[in-house]
């Protein structure tokens, strides 16, 4: 069999072997309603540190404007599956608001992805906050009070499947050429132009394809928690997401879901603290930073063809 | 038809003029060499004709494959597309990636399936895929760095990282090549390989070389054409030895005489 057959079958059972788990636990009731949440929230976490990180740490372009393109999938589902409250409602609505998203990122990425570093960190955060705004103050979105009464369509395995295409669609692209070429011009603009590479062109697909998976993120958020605010897509919600990656490791995919992960469980698990809590999330970020300031993970990847390369290796040496 | 040529390049940075009225025409499969003291213009002349710079007045012409293009108003990544690779000053490597990610970027524009084929991992991705990581080991084997492949590029040595640069702008698959001081910081043996390499690079890829080099001895071993600048203009042009019995040239590089 081909490492590239091996590599699949090795991923595609790790994915149904933590399908599995969870659904055991759920039925022997290890995880409770209230658990449910937690597993919910971390999936969807999934989704938007992943994305991000293609923006962030694969372009290297500092985004502050997540939850904005979070918040366009939420009300774009919200609003579809209020008048069609079924799962053609609940697809119509991902695909929607992930083509509107797509649209936004598109127009703003001409002027914003010009700029560099603290300057775009800056314009995307302002674009965030002019999403939210508008939102704030259409008809169609119910301003300030938003959206109630959602359907409730949003399941943790339709949730499981969707992270898990988002990680494969965000590590396909890593590991392609024009991936490749993303990734040089994070790691140097004028080199990668001196070859040929259209550097605006990487930084906007990145920016287009991260922002497309924060609007599946929203629809999942919205039919799951049935009531949709602007103030949920603040500019808070953004640095929670920056937070994941930039724990995570900047580049690692492997990191950001681990970091959803872990900051999902930590913020379950200190929940009966109070503000306890806060404190000691930002304790742990802290010691994280101090520590391995390039992440977790730094740029590292749990990858499966490894794995092969690794036993191969042992082999050899024996 | 010369396959560069460059009619009255001028570059004024506000009151000053970097370059000045500079023509030039370079045939194919030429090594020029470009030199002058420091400050004279060469990178800036390199950095016009790569588009890093936009020239205040003058034309570039490009002549490939019997088409005429004008770079004049390109972006670095078009004049490079159109066929111009250059390595840089103080090298410019993707210095976190591996040696062979390196190659793999310099072959991507011309081997490039697209965005989506890549993510839906169509047949021809893979085809593409390994295809191009046969094209980069062989060229890193060339130039016997095939043993670094998945070593990340800021490990190499010194020398090897030059001559990595070099791997990485002929795997665009360029017609001119312009190498900004190859030899800097290394010792005789090293450039004396360096030039070794350059002819060998300049026969079996079929290129025309343009060369900014300060080691006299890499310009005069191995340049069959020299100019030489001097505050932004033109001083001469000629072969190693008219160059090297030109009076105007060496009062530019030891000064009058007393």
């Amino acid at each position: 069999m081909s490492k590239r057959m091996k590599t699949i079958l090795v991923w595609v059972g790790a994915a149904i072997l933590g399908f599995a788990l969870i659904q055991i636990a759920i039925l022997t009731g290890w995880i409770t309603r209230y658990y449910e949440m937690t597993l919910m929230l971390i999936l969807i976490n999934i989704m938007l540190a992943v994305g991000l990180n293609l923006i962030v740490g694969i372009s290297g372009q500092l985004s502050l404007g997540h939850a904005g393109f979070m918040a366009i999938g939420a009300y774009t589902t919200g609003i579809v599956t209020k008048m069609m409250p079924n799962l053609g409602g609940f697809a119509l609505g991902i695909l929607g608001g992930v083509v509107l998203s797509g649209i936004v990122a598109y127009i703003v990425g001409i002027p914003t992805l010009r700029l560099k570093g603290d300057y775009l960190a800056i314009a995307t955060l302002g674009v965030g906050e002019i999403i939210r705004i508008t939102i704030l103050n259409l008809d169609i979105t119910n301003g300030a009070r938003g959206l109630s009464g959602i359907p409730k369509l949003a399941t943790w395995y339709y949730a499981y499947i969707v992270a898990l295409l988002i990680i494969l669609v965000a590590a396909n692209y890593v590991n392609s050429s024009p991936g490749r070429a993303t990734i040089s011009v994070r790691e140097d603009e004028i080199a990668a132009e001196s070859l040929g590479i259209n550097t605006k062109k990487y930084k906007m697909i990145a920016f287009m394809i991260g922002t497309m998976t924060a609007a599946v993120a929203g629809s999942f958020h919205a039919t799951y928690y049935q009531l949709i605010v602007p103030s949920q897509f603040d500019f808070v919600r953004s640095i929670d997401i920056l937070i994941m990656v930039v724990l995570g490791g900047m580049g690692s995919l492997t990191g950001s879901i681990f970091a959803a992960v872990f900051l999902g469980l930590l913020n379950h698990f200190l929940a009966d603290y109070g503000a306890f809590r806060v404190i000691l999330y930002a304790i742990a970020l802290i010691l994280v930073m101090i520590f391995k300031p390039s992440g977790l993970f730094g740029r590292k990847e749990i990858k499966a063809s490894k794995l092969f390369n690794w036993k191969k290796k042992e082999a050899s040496r024996s | 038809m010369s396959i560069l040529a460059v009619e009255k390049l001028t570059k004024q940075f506000g009151g000053l003029t970097a370059v000045s009225e500079i023509d030039l025409a370079i045939q194919k499969n030429e090594l020029v060499g470009l030199i002058g003291p420091n400050g004279a213009g060469k990178t800036t002349f390199f950095n016009l004709l790569t588009g890093v710079y936009k020239p205040t007045e003058g034309k570039i012409t490009m002549n490939v494959d019997g088409k005429s293009v004008s770079l004049v108003g390109k972006r670095t990544d078009q004049i490079a597309a159109a066929g111009v690779a250059r390595t840089f000053q103080n090298i410019r490597l993707f210095k976190q990636l591996t040696v062979l990610d390196n190659v793999l970027i310099g072959l991507h524009k011309k081997n490039n399936i697209g965005t989506i084929r890549s993510i839906l991992r169509f047949p021809s991705f893979f085809k593409m895929e390994d295809r191009l990581r046969k094209e980069a080991l062989e060229l890193l084997a060339i130039f016997d760095l095939e043993d670094s492949a998945d070593v990340l590029a800021e490990n190499l040595p010194y020398g090897k990282q030059r001559r990595l640069e070099i791997v990485r702008a002929l795997a665009t698959k360029p017609a001119l090549l312009f190498l900004d001081e190859p030899a800097a910081g290394m010792n005789p043996q090293e450039s004396a390989e360096l030039t070794q390499l350059i002819k060998k690079i300049q026969m079996e890829f079929d290129l025309t070389v343009i060369l900014i080099e300060h080691d006299m001895s890499v310009v005069m071993n191995v340049c069959e054409r020299i100019y030489v600048l001097e505050y932004g203009r033109l001083l001469a042009e000629g072969t190693p030895e008219e160059i090297r019995s030109n009076p105007d040239v060496l009062r530019a590089y030891l000064g009058e005489e007393h």
